[in-house]
């Protein structure tokens, strides 16, 4: 009889412990989420901006076609998946792309979705449209697009001028959502509609910005929180101190730095962090046109005196990848491999061959240990750009050449880039899609009004249209690296590493997904919930 | 009395204007606008489109067009929109005034009434071990930047009650609407309370050792009715004129106070406003607190007379 008894208690403290484990891996509906935001944007529209501090607070308002998959945190092709879109199919040789649209969505303020509201906003973003964006930073996405028709309410084609299968990439960044027409930009701007998971109630500037639980929303079930609201704390040391007293649910994403993720760790432990790539990469703008950088020797003998892991061990305690344009792999997809990447000068793990090399290259120039370069390092007054410039202006030194920082004010570093009023530029490049068609053709093409220091090599813009027209990825990768390759051999913008930043969340916070190579597209939020 | 009131009066609105210039010539000086900033913060810069956003924010036009578009425009009490926000500039103000109205007023108290009663014991107790005492913790006072004693009050806080005590919108408890200013009322204030203490301090003592004290203690009055009877009411006179003067600086001390604890008062919108080059909410924020400012001094000055009979006589 004891034994049964003993059976009984085990059987039923066994469900217990299962249905504990059950009940809190399923999804709890309610709650508002509290975060920290770094800074206060300068306004709520995404097409009209270029920063994630305006993708993280406005993303959760919007759909786009389609989109990165929010629970994998690798964006890649495959885990592309409709949105608004139900469906697409690349049709007329690859160069038409045609989605069927979603039916019986409802923008915000009540109105439906059609089609149109898909051609007006593609419409604008490639300047066709007779409403005009103030500011257009990605205009250059829709270069291959002739034009977008629709046939009836719920289809929409993108007509191409010739094949570029990436542009699926860019429709699915959380920098493409779809606008509604029948709301102007200006009010996009500051009272953004959308038909996504959550509704913008309010934007103060400067101290906070609120989003509602959208009960319409066309995905049942979704969003399971009742609200987002986002507490504008431009200093850093207050804000982490608030998040580690608990009066944040989530620290803004990829913006704690390695060292301080340490005190977060130390003061919270049960803070749930995670370190990942960003896909910003720190580079050097070298100023060609103009004595002494329009010496090829010279340009050379800068990048060879690089050593990049010793920016990355002072900056983020090792913790960043060394790679070319693209992000290194594993987080990148189309990163050369380190076998190849050690082949570009510069990139060896020997910096005192490297420095030979460099010094050999220098003096080949006129120059030598009696007589030194002066150049002047400009970069941002920020820190992020400050600090590698530092230590860029001291390895610059052990070549001979004697650095000098020329720290700009943000209102006028593009000003003086495009004078091209700088000798070098300490830079950084975020890429919003780690696709290559997104960066080479914004920072290398000729003509490109990214591409800060104009390096132009028609051979290389040919390789950029071979590589963009490639329906086969291995073939695709192939070409990247070549490209990537030559683009380092150029000097023509000199990447020294890839930063990685830490996220933080307290760990009731259930399903928060980091994105590894993207910091632009993982803010939707419909499927985080409070585990409280 | 009524020429002095006038000819201050005067004063005060030439200053006014002066400043109104200075304002707006000054934010024109600087490097780059607000166009510049957001295509900066966009990384590209399209000719055409920077034109024509110059030219819907009015900033294409002659300098003294602008300045008379402004200053016109500020008489009527027209303050423009915000070129970030794109909302009324006074509808962006306003309501930030009285949350920096309520911290500065709470750190002038602070000050005042930390810093007098102890300038008044640390003169009367000279060179006791109280005296040493107080004049440390006043030295501290003036030594400790506000950011930095901020901070540290926000780490101490978070360390020792897991609470951290910045601003709350919505404040559940009467404590906790407390805390939302006085802890940072208390940091900006210290500083404060410690110049006030100092100059009283310095006051009493030159006041204590005049013939009329002495003559008041022959008389027999007591040690409360010569300090503060006799002696605080002429040492006052220095320390309200730095009481007016702190009020003034106050601003610039709230600055640093308001981004530490994140307080969404004037100060710190006025720094990111200058950040962007936000120039309708620049110029009517600065002019605004030129105003109190010189309105302080106007009372400062009211004050003397009131206190000073002398003055009014004689200026």
């Amino acid at each position: 009889m004891r034994s049964v008894r003993a059976l009984a208690a085990t059987a039923a403290l066994s469900l217990l412990a299962f249905s504990t484990i059950a009940f809190a891996g399923q999804p709890k509906q309610g709650g508002i989420l509290r975060m920290y935001h770094r800074d206060s944007p300068g306004n709520a529209s995404i097409h009209e901006g270029a920063t994630y501090s305006l993708n993280v607070p406005f993303m959760p308002v919007f759909n786009n076609l389609v989109i990165y998959k929010q629970d994998e945190a690798q964006n890649r092709m495959d885990n592309i998946i409709p949105e608004l879109a139900e469906s697409w199919a690349w049709v007329n040789d690859n160069k038409t792309l045609t989605f069927k649209l979603r039916q019986g969505v409802k923008w915000h303020d009540g109105k439906p979705f059609t089609s149109a509201d898909v051609k007006c906003t593609f419409d604008m973003l490639m300047g066709k449209a007779q409403q005009k964006f103030r500011q257009n930073p990605r205009k250059t996405w829709y270069e291959q697009v002739s034009d977008i028709s629709t046939n009836g309410d719920f289809e929409v084609s993108f007509n191409l001028k010739r094949p570029q299968p990436s542009l699926l990439a860019l429709l699915a960044s959380g920098y493409t959502p779809v606008y509604p027409c029948h709301v102007s930009p200006g009010d996009m701007r500051t009272h953004p509609i959308g038909t996504g998971p959550f509704k913008f109630v309010e934007f103060k500037a400067n101290e906070s910005i609120k989003l509602t639980r959208n009960p319409d929303y066309w995905r049942e079930g979704r969003p399971y929180l009742d609200g987002i609201e986002f507490t504008i704390i431009p200093n850093r040391s207050t804000a982490i101190l608030a998040f580690v007293a608990g009066k944040f649910d989530m620290a803004f994403p990829t913006e704690v730095s390695i060292p301080l993720l340490k005190d977060v760790k130390s003061q919270a432990p049960n803070a749930v962090c995670e370190i990942a790539p960003t896909n910003v990469a720190t580079n050097i703008i070298v100023n060609s046109t103009a004595a002494p950088f329009d010496n090829a020797d010279i340009r050379r003998a800068m990048a060879l005196a690089l050593d990049r892991k010793a920016f990355i061990s002072i900056m983020f305690e090792g913790q960043g990848d060394v790679g070319g344009t693209m992000l290194p792999p594993p987080n990148g997809l189309w990163g050369m491999p380190k076998e190849m990447l050690e082949t570009i000068p510069g990139y060896g793990p020997d910096v005192k061959a490297n420095r030979d090399a460099a010094k050999k290259l220098m003096e080949k120039a006129g120059y030598g240990p009696d007589k030194h370069l002066a150049v002047k390092v400009s970069t941002r007054n920020i820190p992020v750009y400050r600090d590698p410039a530092v230590i860029l202006i001291d390895q610059l030194k052990s070549i001979y050449i004697d650095g000098e920082l020329d720290v700009v004010e943000t209102a006028n570093w593009f000003p003086k880039v495009a004078r091209k009023d700088y000798m070098i530029g300490l830079n950084l490049t975020g890429n919003a899609v780690d696709d290559p068609d997104q960066s080479f053709y914004e920072n290398y093409s000729c003509g490109s009004e990214r591409n800060y220091t104009n390096y132009c090599n028609k051979e290389i813009e040919k390789l950029f249209d071979e590589q963009s027209q490639e329906t086969n990825v291995e073939k695709r990768k192939k070409l990247v690296w070549d490209i990537d390759k030559k683009l380092q051999e150029d000097v023509a913008r000199p990447i020294i590493f890839h930063s990685r930043m830490g996220s933080c969340w307290q760990p009731y916070v259930k399903g928060v997904t980091i994105m590894t190579n993207s910091s632009y597209n993982g803010y939707r939020y419909e499927d985080l919930w409070l585990d409280k | 009395m009524f020429a002095y009131l006038v000819r201050r009066l005067f004063l005060m609105l030439v200053t006014l204007f002066g400043i109104s210039v200075v304002i707006f010539f000054l934010l024109r000086i600087v490097p780059g606008n607000i166009v510049d900033i957001l295509f900066a913060a966009a990384g590209y810069v399209d000719p055409a489109d920077k034109a024509n956003l110059e030219k819907e924010l009015g900033i294409d036009q002659p300098l003294i067009v602008q300045y008379w578009h402004w200053i016109s425009g500020f008489l009527r009490g027209d303050f423009g929109y915000s070129y970030v926000s794109e909302k009324p500039a006074l509808q962006e103000i306003l309501p930030r005034i009285p949350i920096t109205a309520r911290l500065a007023g709470l750190a002038l108290l602070f000050s005042a009434s930390i810093g007098i009663p102890l300038g008044v014991i640390s003169a009367v107790k000279q060179g006791t071990r109280l005296d040493y005492a107080l004049r440390v913790v006043s030295l501290s006072g003036l030594s400790l930047p506000s950011f930095w004693l901020g901070l540290l009050i926000l780490t101490a806080a978070v360390a020792m009650f897991g609470q951290i005590p910045i601003f709350n919108p919505n404040p559940k408890t009467w404590l906790e609407a407390f805390a939302t200013y006085a802890v940072p009322a208390a940091a900006v204030g210290f500083r404060s309370a410690a110049l006030t203490m100092r100059i009283t301090r310095s006051s009493m003592l030159e006041v204590l050792r005049q013939d009329y004290i002495r003559t008041a203690r022959a008389k027999g009055a007591s040690d409360a009715a010569v300090n503060y009877h006799h002696a605080l009411k002429n040492a006052i006179l220095p320390v309200i004129t730095v009481i007016g003067i702190e009020a003034a600086f106050l601003i610039g001390g709230l600055i640093v106070t308001e981004t530490v604890f994140n307080i969404p008062g004037v100060a710190r919108f006025l720094v990111e406003a200058i950040r962007w080059r936000d120039y309708p909410i620049v110029q009517n924020l600065v002019m605004f607190i030129a105003v109190v400012v010189v309105f302080a001094n106007f009372t400062v000055d009211m004050l003397y007379a009131v206190f000073d009979p002398r003055i009014r006589y004689t200026d």
